[in-house]
């Protein structure tokens, strides 16, 4: 039995999210902005400064992701999540300006799963260390901003069919903390 | 007295480097393959499927498995009857670092300084233990330990009267905390007893042993393995975090002598990635 599996489109609306269940398998096609520690730490200064992200920021999902470098005419090499958590003390601010999804592996804090509430956004959940395969299904890369970060650079990626797991809902519910208990021996 | 020049280590640390990120172990993909019987969460052995296809990926296409390919973490160990020549063994092992690094298009994640945190572009420098063994041997072992699983690693100066319980209490709730972060299914490499350095750096040896799985041949510490073993996979964490039986594929103890009202316990947690090699030179 394979997980309900449904396609998705970026930017997303408001009426995608509805639809969006935990643990449901989504095949996403579009855009995504690819930003993790030294990313974060300069968008949300830009945030904070009162200017905007380099890029749309309305219905915008961004993919914590450091991606190695690509082979010869490929947009990218290996390119799977980085751990999400490590990201949640910018999430708040980050969310406040239009972003409706992240992408990236493990479990969140509380205060991570505030800020999808207050913010209307969900998180989304791609397989940690399938890099290789994930990098199948980006089909364009360009360096928007701060190219001097390397792997940790502002991409715009490009993307089809990416397979992802919603992991947090609007309607709160949290794959990891209910997956967990729904498995354990006692 | 055995001479070895330390160009032979460059090769064979840019070799691993290469080798041990392009392709995961034919051992593991079947411990995986194994681990998928086990699962029963339709999402955890759809998860385990994708991390045997994304090995295939790897091979087929010669990328990394994973976009992090790690600190590089070297083992030596040098007979105490070999003469290293041609240079500094240290430098050697990272000149082998930066080859295997920019040659095999692997990710660069190290920055020189943990305050300023500026990336060097080499992945270099290398985590680099020495060890002085008895002979002539020159053994170099190679791991590309990703940072998701090595944050997830845990130490704790326990009490002697905390006995087993504590120590599987401690794992417990290391594994539970670490949840999808640590990329799981995990290989856990414990390390026990001796002072607090040398318990951390027993966990990160045990994460070298091979096969995957094997006991350790003392039979209590065999015990306790799978007695830890048993304890993580009923947590319920599961492939990726997301719920599962499989939560870890093996646990490896280390055990050292140790000082009467101490114990020492050290967790380091490895990924379903799980990267190292070893050579004999
Ligand atoms: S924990 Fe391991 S598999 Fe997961 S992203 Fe890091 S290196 Fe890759």
């Amino acid at each position: 039995m394979t997980p309900r599996t449904t396609k998705l489109t970026t930017p997303l609306k408001e009426s995608d999210l509805k639809t969006l269940h935990t643990g449901d398998m989504i095949l996403l096609s579009g855009e995504v902005y690819t930003a993790r520690d030294a990313g974060h730490e300069r968008m949300v200064r830009l945030i904070h400064e009162g200017r905007k992200p380099p890029f749309d920021p309305k219905g915008a999902v961004i993919y914590y992701v450091g991606p190695t470098p690509p082979h010869p005419g490929m947009p990218v090499g290996s390119c799977g999540p980085t751990t999400s958590s490590r990201m949640d003390a910018y999430l708040d601010v980050v969310l406040s300006t239009g972003i409706k999804a992240t992408v990236g592996k493990g479990c969140r804090s509380p205060e991570a799963y505030d800020a999808m509430r207050k913010h209307g956004a969900v998180y989304l959940a791609a397989i940690g260390g399938a890099g290789a395969l994930l990098s199948g299904h980006v089909t364009g890369a360009e360096v928007v901003a701060w190219e001097d970060l390397g792997t940790e650079a502002l991409r715009r990626l490009t993307i089809k069919d990416f397979p992802v797991i919603v992991a947090y809902d609007l309607a709160g519910n949290d794959i990891f903390g209910e997956g967990r208990r729904k498995w354990a021996r006692r | 007295m055995r001479e070895v020049n330390v160009q032979d280590i460059t090769d064979a640390v840019r070799e691993m480097a290469i080798d041990v990120n392009l392709h995961l172990s034919e051992g593991l993909v079947d411990d995986l393959a194994k681990a998928l019987e086990r699962e029963e969460s339709p999402l955890g052995r759809e998860i385990i499927e994708r991390i045997i296809d994304n090995a295939r990926a790897a091979r087929d296409k010669q990328l990394p498995a994973c976009q992090d390919t790690g600190t590089a973490v070297v083992m030596a160990e040098i007979g105490q009857d070999v003469h290293l020549v041609g240079g500094d063994l240290t430098e050697a092992i990272n000149e082998g670092v930066e080859r295997g690094y920019k040659e095999g298009r692997l990710r660069m994640s190290i920055v020189g300084d943990p305050i300023r945190r500026v990336n060097t572009n080499t992945n270099a420098p290398a985590v680099v233990h020495t060890f002085i063994v008895p002979g002539e041997g020159v053994k170099i072992s190679f791991m590309a330990k990703g940072s998701g699983c090595e944050n997830m690693s845990r130490l704790k100066m326990l009490n002697p009267a905390d006995g087993e319980e504590g120590i599987l209490r401690f794992i417990e709730e290391a594994v539970i905390e670490a949840d999808g972060r640590a990329c799981p299914p995990m290989t856990l490499g414990v390390g026990l007893g001796g002072d607090l350095e040398q318990a951390a750096l027993l966990a990160k040896r045990a994460l070298f042993r091979a096969p995957l799985g094997a006991p350790n041949p003392a039979g209590h510490v065999a015990d306790l393995e799978r007695k830890i073993l048993a304890r993580v996979n009923a947590t319920g964490v599961g492939p990726m975090g997301m719920g599962g039986r499989v939560t870890a594929l093996a646990v490896h103890v280390e055990v050292a002598p140790v000082h009467i009202s101490s114990l020492p316990l050290a967790l380091n947690v490895d990924c379903h990635a799980h990267r190292h090699r070893s050579v004999e030179l």
